[in-house]
């Protein structure tokens, strides 16, 4: 019986390996650039967002004070912020420009919106190393 | 002076302590016979939400402005308005700008900026202003305004939906779409028309929108023909050349020009080397101004003092959130320095821009 477990579990992993893609350990050009795709495409909707695609109530955007999304240093987050009392992450930050410069409601951490923004706002960033705390 | 005058309100008597007294002693012009001073105030962006309601957070850096440039005593001579009083050049927007700037109790030369123009190549800016470029003299120096912001005529006049559609493409300072800002030729040769009747000692103020000189053409921190003008002004002994646009402190001699930017009293903008996709040219004799902190409105926002004694400009920035800056002409160095921070050990952690 316990031979034959062996033996099955053994011809499972030939007919796996002879199959190829379904080890989770490997993946291929075609996945890289799916994956690829998807990020961008929701860096492109966070970059819609923040140059006055967000309902704005006040019709004022975040590119009016970061343009391409300088001045945001998201390589410092989750980092100290004096006026909201405690270390917070991007996102926290984020809805307070959209509370205050922009006069509108905050987003939820988990909106795909929200997502979006910050995949924008790091995308401008990359290649800067990271200095979390940093002021 | 009249120091009672100055302090006479309560009000006053704050300002007066955070100007530097020196301001006050001090006045402008070729001769110590015709001195004076005027104030600069620029990029207010008054945008209309709907109907009577405008953004209320650019409002009060105008409204600001104002009150804060009616305590001077003495007064200036003058006031230059230094372009984008508007954020989509509707009339709405610039009757309200006006409307607030009407509150000064001086005169006002105005000068265009691409907020101002490009929804309807500013048609309404001049009905209510006049014309976009032109000089006077006064007291010894030669002022030009120009209107440094056109572009391209292939992409001014390109089959847009409207006006707006093309205001709101300029509007956006990192639009890859955009198109670099210039005199243009036209004006180029009414400038040299305009210096022909002017000798070569006359101190010469130049205010333009844009910087005449290029630091980073993604963000339009730029003017496409500035080498031309800077030939233009080369027989010229002393050079000034103010221009706003770029929401923050800048300056730098070249040649014979000295250049210096002025604060907008919206909202801050970041320097270019902030953006790390792309190369820029700050000039190198920048000590930049305190990095914004969005937490206070009026951070990093402000309005500016001039004066031109011996004909050579001093900027004193007036920072409502900030220490007041002060960058002066220094005969012996050649170029403008920062009578505070210039000295790399003088600077101070938020002067880190990164």
């Amino acid at each position: 019986m316990k031979r034959s477990k062996s033996n099955r579990w053994r011809a499972g992993c030939v007919a796996a390996l002879a199959l190829g893609p379904v080890q989770a350990d490997e993946f291929t050009q075609q996945d890289l650039e799916r994956w690829n795709q998807e990020f961008m495409e929701v860096v492109r909707e966070g970059d819609r967002l923040f140059h006055g695609g967000f309902p704005s109530k006040n019709t004022v955007s975040c590119d009016q004070c970061h343009p391409n999304a300088s001045n945001t240093h998201p390589e410092t987050y989750p980092k100290f912020q004096k006026q909201l009392g405690e270390v917070v992450p991007l996102w926290r930050m984020i809805n307070w420009c959209i509370q205050n410069p922009l006069q509108s409601e905050p987003l939820a951490a988990d909106d795909a919106r929200m997502t979006a923004l910050q995949a924008y706002i790091h995308w401008e960033r990359r290649g800067v190393k990271l200095e979390p705390g940093k002021h | 002076m009249n120091r009672r005058n100055f302090l006479k309100t309560g009000l006053g008597a704050a300002v007066a302590g955070a100007l530097p007294m020196s301001l006050v002693e001090l006045a402008w012009g070729a001769k110590d016979s015709e001195r004076f001073t005027f104030a600069y105030i620029s990029d207010s962006h008054i945008t209309q939400i709907k109907g009577n309601r405008f953004v209320r957070n650019w409002d009060r850096g105008l409204i600001r402005a104002v009150a804060e440039c009616n305590l001077l005593d003495p007064r200036p001579d003058f006031v230059i308005y230094g372009g984008d009083i508007a954020q989509l050049g509707k009339p709405e927007e610039i009757d309200h700008g006006l409307e607030i700037m009407s509150g000064l109790r001086d005169k006002v030369h105005y000068v265009m900026g691409e907020h101002d123009y490009y929804v309807d190549l500013g048609e309404y800016w001049r009905k209510r202003l006049g014309p976009d470029w032109y000089s006077f003299d006064h007291k010894g120096v030669h002022f030009i305004v120009l209107n440094s912001i056109l572009t391209y005529p292939e992409w001014m006049h390109r089959k847009w939906d409207s006006g707006m559609a093309r205001m709101k493409e300029m509007a956006r300072l990192d639009n890859p779409n955009g198109s670099p800002f210039m005199v243009g030729e036209e004006q180029r040769k009414w400038l040299a028309r305009d210096l022909a009747k002017v000798s070569h000692d006359t101190p010469i103020v130049v205010c333009s929108h844009s910087p005449l000189q290029k630091i980073y053409k993604g963000w339009n921190f730029w003017t496409e023909d500035a080498e031309q003008i800077h030939k233009l002004l080369a027989p010229f002994e002393k050079v000034t050349v103010i221009y706003g646009h770029v929401h923050q402190i800048q300056y730098n001699q070249l040649g014979n020009i000295s250049f210096y930017a002025v604060m907008a009293t919206a909202w801050p903008w970041p320097y270019p080397n902030s953006y790390a996709q792309a190369d820029s040219r700050l000039p190198k004799l920048t000590v930049p101004m305190n990095r914004a902190d969005p937490f206070f409105e009026r951070d990093a926002t402000g309005w500016q003092f001039i004066d031109v004694h011996t004909g050579r400009a001093d900027v004193h920035y007036f920072l409502p959130s900030n220490s007041n800056r002060s960058v002066v002409f220094d005969e012996r160095r050649g170029h403008p320095v920062d009578t505070r921070y210039q000295e790399l050990a003088a600077r101070i952690p938020p002067q880190n821009h990164y």
